[in-house]
C-alpha cells in the first residue's frame, strides 16, 4: 500500500502541465525516431541529450524516457508500412507486419501494434512499480564489493547470453573500460592516457560523445549503406470501425499478449538481452503455442501482437535494474544512466531514499507516456504515412547536423566533436566487422563505477582479494558471472561432442 | 571479409599496446601501500586481454576457409565515404569559418549536390536548421558555437537577444 501512495505523489509531480506536455513532446518525437528507418530508440535518444539542458534534470529524464516509449511504439510503424524495421527491436514485427500490410490490412496491423505495445507497457510498468522498492531495498545492502560484483556479472551476460562471437565481445567489453579510465583517476588523482598530450583527454571520454558517434554518425553511415532509395508505403487507412473490430480482435489474443509481457520484462532485465531478442523470443512462443503456426509469417495478427507487447516490456524491464542498480538493462538505459549522473542524479538504491519525488515522478511519467503514445500512434497515423515518405537523405542531414552541434553543446570542445567523428567511423566499421557495440557503450558508462568499486574493496580490506568472494552476495553475483563467462566454452565443447558422434569413422 | 577481419584485429593490437605504453607510465601493480592495484593497473590489464582476444581472433582467421565475402558491397563505399570526408571537412572548417558557415556549406553539399534536391528544399531546410541553432543553444542554452571570421557579423544579433 505503501508504494500506492508513492505512486500517488509521483502522478502530483509527473501530471503538473509542463510535465504532461514534456510527455507529449517526448512521446511524438519518439515515434518519428522510432518510425524512421535507422533510427531508433537509442539512436534518439543519444542524439536529443544535449538537447534537453533546456529544462530541469528532472523534467529532462522524463522526456527521454518519454522518447525511448515512443520509439518503441514507433519502430513498429516502418515495419508494417516499408517492410524495414524502424529499429532492431521491431525486426520481429515485420514477420507479419509486412504481409498483413501487403494484403491491404496495414491500418489493422498498426492497430494490433499499437494496441500490443500498450498492453506491453502497462503489463511491465506494474511489475516496474511492484519490484522497484524490494529490489532497492535489496541494493541498500550493497558495498563497493557487491558493486563490482554486479557490474561484472552485467558484463558476463554479454559474453554468455549475448550470442555475438566471444572474443569479439570481450574486446567491446575492455575498450569501454579502458576509454573509462581516461582521465583523471579517480583514486590517486594522476592523469592517465592522455594520447598525443591533448588538453581535452584530462577531462575523460564523455558517454555522450561515444554514444552520439557510435549511435548518430556511424548508424547514418550505416544506413546510407544499407538502404537504397525507392521502397514504396504502403498506404494505410484507418476507420473509427476498424479501430474497433481491431480491438476486439486484439482481446481474443490476451494469452499471447501476457505472455509475451511478462516474458518480455524479465529478459529486458539482462543487460545482454533487452528488447530485440525478447520480441524474437515471444514471435518464437506464439508461434510454437499456436494452434495453426503455418499460418505466422503470412500475415497472422498475432505475429505483430507477440513481439511489440514483448520488446515494449523489455524496455520498461531494462529501466528496473538501472533506476534501482544503478546498471542499466539496455544501451539506452546506459544513456539515461549516464545522463542522470550529468545531470547529478546518481540512479541506485540511495535516490529512491534521497530522491522519493523524481524517482516516482519518474515510474509515474511512464504510465502517463503508455498512455500518451498509445492515443498519438493512432491519432497521427496518417502523418506517420506522410513522414515516411521524405527521403532519407534529408533525415541524415538533420541528424549529422545534430550529432556535431549536440557534439559541441555540453563541454563546448571542438576536441569532443572530433572524437564523436572518430567513433562514428570507428563504430560503423567495427559494426560491419560484426562488433557488438551496446557492450562498449555499457563498459565505458560502467566503467568508472567498476573500477571504484574494486579499488575501494581492496583499500577498505588491506588488499584481501578473497573480501570478494567470502561476502555471500558479492560471492553469489560472482558465481553467477563465472557461470555465464563458461557458458560459450560449455556449449562450444558440446558441439564438438556432437561433432563427434556425428563422424565416429574419423 | 576475411582481410578486413584480420586488418582490423591487427589495428586493435597495435591500439591496445598504444594504451598499454601510455598505461604503463604509471604504477600498474600490486600498490602495498594503499592496498591494492595502481593507477594504471585498470587500463594496463585489459588492453592486455583486449590485444590477447584480437591475437586469438588473428590466429582464428588463418584456420577457416575464405568464403570470399566482401567487407564493403559493390558500390557502397562511395557515399559512405563522401559522407564521411564532408563531416571530416566541416569540422575542420568551424574554427575558422565558424559552425553557421561551415554548417550550411555542408548542408548545401549535401541536399544539393550530393542528393540532388531543389534549391528551394535545401534553402529552407538549410535557413531553418542555422536559425534554429541560433535560438536554441545560443539565445536560450547561452552556448555559444564557433563563429571563427564570422564572430563581427554576429554582434548586432547578440545585442539583440542577449
Amino acid at each position: 500500500m505503501e508504494v500506492l501512495s508513492l505512486l500517488g505523489q509521483g502522478f502530483a509531480t509527473s501530471l503538473t502541465p509542463v510535465n504532461i506536455m514534456i510527455v507529449v513532446l517526448g512521446v511524438t518525437a519518439g515515434l518519428f525516431i522510432g518510425a524512421m528507418p535507422g533510427l531508433g530508440s537509442v539512436n534518439g535518444v543519444a542524439i536529443v541529450l544535449p538537447l534537453t539542458f533546456i529544462v530541469p534534470p528532472a523534467s529532462a529524464i522524463i522526456l527521454l524516457a518519454a522518447i525511448y516509449y515512443g520509439a518503441m511504439y514507433g519502430g513498429a510503424i516502418s515495419s508494417i508500412l516499408l517492410g524495414i524495421p524502424g529499429a532492431s527491436t521491431a525486426v520481429a514485427t515485420t514477420f507479419d507486419g509486412r504481409p498483413m500490410a501487403q494484403q491491404g490490412k496495414a491500418g489493422l496491423a498498426l492497430i494490433a501494434a499499437a494496441v500490443a505495445s500498450f498492453v506491453g507497457g502497462t503489463v511491465s510498468i506494474v511489475l516496474f512499480t511492484i519490484f522497484a522498492v524490494p529490489l532497492a531495498d535489496l541494493a541498500l545492502a550493497f558495498g563497493p564489493a557487491e558493486e563490482f560484483a554486479l557490474v561484472l556479472l552485467a558484463f558476463t551476460t554479454f559474453v554468455g547470453l549475448g550470442g555475438d562471437d566471444v572474443l569479439k565481445t570481450i574486446i567491446m567489453i575492455c575498450l569501454g573500460l579502458v576509454l573509462s579510465t581516461v582521465g583523471l583517476d579517480l583514486i590517486s588523482g594522476q592523469p592517465r592516457l592522455i594520447f598525443f598530450d591533448q588538453p581535452g583527454f584530462y577531462s575523460g571520454i564523455s558517454f555522450l560523445v561515444l554514444a552520439i558517434g557510435v549511435y548518430g554518425i556511424g548508424e547514418v553511415l550505416h544506413t546510407i549503406e544499407t538502404t537504397r532509395d525507392g521502397q514504396t508505403v504502403t498506404p494505410a487507412r484507418l476507420t473509427l470501425r476498424e479501430l474497433g473490430a481491431g480491438i476486439k480482435l486484439m482481446v481474443r489474443l490476451w494469452k499471447t499478449m501476457s505472455l509475451g509481457s511478462v516474458m518480455g520484462f524479465f529478459v529486458g532485465m539482462l543487460p545482454a538481452a533487452g528488447a530485440t531478442p525478447a520480441s524474437l523470443m515471444a514471435y518464437g512462443i506464439a508461434k510454437t503455442t499456436s494452434k495453426e503456426p503455418e499460418t505466422f509469417g503470412k500475415g497472422n495478427i498475432e505475429g505483430v501482437a507477440a513481439p511489440e507487447t514483448a520488446n515494449n516490456s523489455a524496455s520498461t524491464g531494462s529501466l528496473l535494474p538501472m533506476l534501482t542498480l544503478g546498471i542499466p538493462g539496455s544501451p539506452t538505459t546506459a544513456l539515461l544512466l549516464g545522463g542522470m549522473v550529468m545531470w547529478g542524479l546518481v540512479p541506485g538504491p540511495m535516490l529512491f531514499v534521497e530522491q522519493p519525488d523524481f524517482v516516482w515522478g519518474l515510474i509515474s511519467s511512464l504510465y502517463t507516456a503508455n498512455f500518451a503514445a498509445v492515443v498519438i500512434n493512432i491519432a497521427l497515423i496518417p502523418l506517420f504515412v506522410w513522414a515516411l515518405r521524405m527521403p532519407f537523405s534529408v533525415l541524415c542531414t538533420m541528424v549529422l547536423v545534430l550529432c556535431i552541434v549536440g557534439g559541441f553543446a555540453p563541454s563546448q570542445k571542438l576536441h569532443d566533436v572530433w572524437l564523436i567523428l572518430g567513433f562514428g567511423a570507428a563504430g560503423y566499421l567495427l559494426r560491419k566487422a560484426q562488433y557488438p557495440l551496446a557492450p562498449l557503450v555499457l563498459a565505458l558508462v560502467l566503467g568508472p563505477l567498476m573500477e571504484k568499486s574494486f579499488r575501494q574493496t581492496l583499500i577498505s580490506e588491506q588488499g584481501n582479494v578473497l573480501a570478494f568472494v567470502e561476502r555471500p552476495l558479492s560471492g553469489l553475483f560472482l558465481l553467477i558471472a563465472t557461470i555465464f563467462f563458461l557458458m560459450p566454452i560449455v556449449s562450444a565443447w558440446r558441439k564438438r561432442q556432437d561433432f563427434r558422434k556425428l563422424a565416429p569413422g574419423e | 571479409m576475411q582481410a578486413a577481419d584480420r586488418l582490423i584485429a591487427l589495428a586493435i593490437i597495435a591500439m591496445s599496446t598504444y594504451f598499454m605504453i601510455h598505461a604503463a607510465a604509471l604504477p600498474i601493480g600490486w600498490n602495498g601501500a594503499t592496498g591494492g592495484p595502481g593507477a594504471g593497473a585498470f587500463p594496463f590489464w585489459l588492453s592486455l586481454v583486449m590485444a590477447l582476444c584480437a591475437g586469438g581472433i588473428l590466429i582464428r582467421s588463418f584456420g577457416k576457409e575464405n568464403f570470399g565475402d566482401r567487407f564493403f558491397v559493390e558500390g557502397s563505399i562511395r557515399p559512405v565515404a563522401a559522407i564521411a570526408i564532408a563531416l571530416l571537412v566541416t569540422i575542420a572548417l568551424m574554427p575558422f569559418a565558424g559552425a553557421y558557415v561551415a554548417l550550411a556549406l555542408f548542408m548545401i553539399w549535401h541536399l544539393k549536390f550530393h542528393s540532388r534536391h531543389g534549391w528551394t528544399l535545401t534553402g529552407i531546410l538549410t535557413g531553418g536548421t542555422l536559425v534554429f541553432l541560433f535560438f536554441f543553444f545560443e539565445v536560450t542554452l547561452k552556448i555559444l558555437l564557433p563563429k571563427g571570421w564570422t564572430e563581427p557579423l554576429f554582434i548586432p544579433l547578440y545585442a539583440k537577444f542577449f
